[in-house]
């Protein structure tokens, strides 16, 4: 039994000795769905949330192998920000980011999104020309941000290194006031809550090893826990896309590399906001419980193996050393990789494929956390109606048949 | 981190001198005009993506600057193989 969360709810349990309600009822698979999602994390619960909620369809299944949030919900540096520079892009990361701004109380969850706003620094003429640039895209589109220059991040971010002397000197940065972070599986928690709520079943430690498919139309899948039949599937998969697509004989246009993050022991207040650079390549914010997370860049080769090479966390750790040399001796506690499908323009795939029924929702590679409510959003859409969400038209995956590239490499390439 | 040998220095160097070049065996197509949009998108973006024992390329980008060709475990990473180009020319499967 499922109850709202209130003020008299938490009193009721806090009085009783902690006697909280199951958040998620842990549940074996039916025979047969409506909707089968594969890929319990952030993407793939929000898909079934709003099938549920917004679609009007109630019987659906998340299939997970490991645990929801297991995955790269829980292996991100939590960066959401919608500053991207092509039209398609900054419409499907705005719809998310403005889905964020009212999850909490849309999922009776507190993901602790938190609007610190984000830097992008520029460290030569060309970055700051870049940067006003999609500024100004931004601005036309209607997404907040303002180019600020050095002297305005130092009096924001006093503990920055803002010498003309530095090896990348800070020239200004872009500065997008709404963007910020939240707690990355929190965003997991909550949709699944809310959606096993209103009748999706979540299935964990439940693993898909093939996807049934009959004179071109989806079928069902084969699990760990049994045969399920539905006649739409979405693969909302990440790292593994490229795996379920063979399976269903289709290829795609992904590579899977690891990307890499670490975390400081936990400290006092220092960093309030979030600094990102794409020319010396890294990005750290401070955790609400005080360590600071750090994110690197990908590694070359592809890789299943959620481990990167040491040489990409040595060259992150120098890139913020570079711009905060107070972090020095800093301490760090973890480091850890998570699996990323990387698209050749940076830009994710929201599409149904040539077999009816399966559709993929992948590709976000290195970026993915920030679009969470928003992909979800549009991938649910786009099942229901066997028609692509306006939002996601330009992700079809056929783009990269017709050459209607979304080059998203400036703004999404390295940081995120 | 990986050590990779290379199988034109002969020597087996630390993975910072070298550098990832991609999936191994995608061959240009032969007839360019002929073929369809999908072959030609085949061939420029779409990836086997392999999870298990993979032929990639890899130059030795700090050293003799020569691509070559490795079988790599992208679930261990586990290098198994290293082979200069050609060395497939003569057999069905590498």
């Amino acid at each position: 039994m499922q109850t709202k969360y209130s003020w008299y709810s938490l009193l009721k349990a806090g009085l009783s000795g902690q006697d909280w309600d199951q958040a998620i009822p842990l549940i074996q698979p039916k025979s047969k769905y409506d909707v089968i999602i594969i890929g319990g994390g952030g993407h793939g619960l929000a898909t079934a949330y709003y099938l549920a909620k917004e679609c009007g369809i109630n019987n659906v299944a998340v299939v997970e192998k490991g645990y929801i949030g297991g995955g790269n919900t829980g292996r991100n540096t939590t960066i959401i920000r919608s500053n991207y520079l092509r039209d398609e892009a900054s419409s499907l990361y705005e719809h998310a980011l403005q889905l964020w701004e009212g999850i909490s109380e849309d999922l009776n969850f507190n993901v602790m999104f938190s609007q610190r706003g984000v830097y992008n620094l520029g460290h030569n003429l060309q970055n700051m020309r870049d940067i006003e640039r999609r500024v100004n895209a931004n601005v036309l589109n209607g997404v907040d941000a303002v180019v600020v220059d050095a002297n305005e991040i130092k009096q924001q971010i006093p503990i920055i290194n803002t010498s003309k002397n530095a090896r990348y000197p800070i020239l200004g940065a872009s500065y997008q006031a709404r963007g910020g972070v939240a707690r990355h599986d929190g965003i997991a928690w909550g949709f699944a809550r809310a959606a096993s709520m209103i009748g999706v079943d979540i299935i964990q430690d439940c693993e898909v090893i093939d996807i049934e498919v009959e004179e071109g139309r989806v079928k069902g899948v084969k699990t760990t826990k049994g045969e399920i039949k539905a006649d739409r599937i979405g693969c909302v998969s990440a790292g593994h896309s490229s795996v379920l697509a063979k399976m269903a004989g289709l290829r795609l246009p992904i590579e899977s590399h690891p990307l890499q993050a670490f975390v400081s022991e936990a400290m006092k207040p220092v960093l309030h906001t979030v600094v990102m650079s794409n020319a010396v390549h890294g990005y750290i914010s401070q955790s609400d419980k005080g360590d600071l997370v750090v994110g690197a860049g990908i590694d070359g080769y592809n890789s299943y193996a959620q481990r990167g090479s040491t040489k990409i966390v040595e060259h992150a750790a120098a890139a913020i050393l570079e711009l905060f040399p107070i972090f020095s001796r800093v301490r760090m506690n973890r480091q850890w990789g998570g699996i990323v499908d990387v698209c050749p323009d940076a830009c994710p795939i929201i599409s149904p494929t040539k077999v009816e029924g399966l559709y993929f929702n992948c590709g976000w590679g290195t970026g993915g956390f920030k679009a969470t409510p928003g992909s979800g959003n549009v991938f649910a859409h786009t099942i229901a109606q066997d028609k692509q969400h306006p939002l996601a038209e330009p992700f079809h995956i056929d783009r990269f048949t017709t050459g209607a590239l979304i080059d998203e490499h400036g703004a999404a390439g390295v940081a995120h | 981190m990986l050590l990779i040998h290379c199988p034109y220095c002969k020597e087996s160097r630390d993975q910072s001198e070298f550098s990832p070049a991609g999936e191994a065996f995608i061959a240009r197509p032969k007839n360019p005009e002929g073929i369809s949009d999908e072959e030609w998108a085949d061939y420029v973006f779409y990836r086997t993506n392999h999870k298990g024992n993979h032929w990639e390329q890899w130059v030795h980008a700090n050293g003799c600057r020569k691509y070559f060709l490795v079988e790599r475990s992208t679930i261990s990473h586990q290098i198994l193989q290293v082979a200069p180009f050609g060395a497939r020319n003569n057999e069905t499967e590498l």
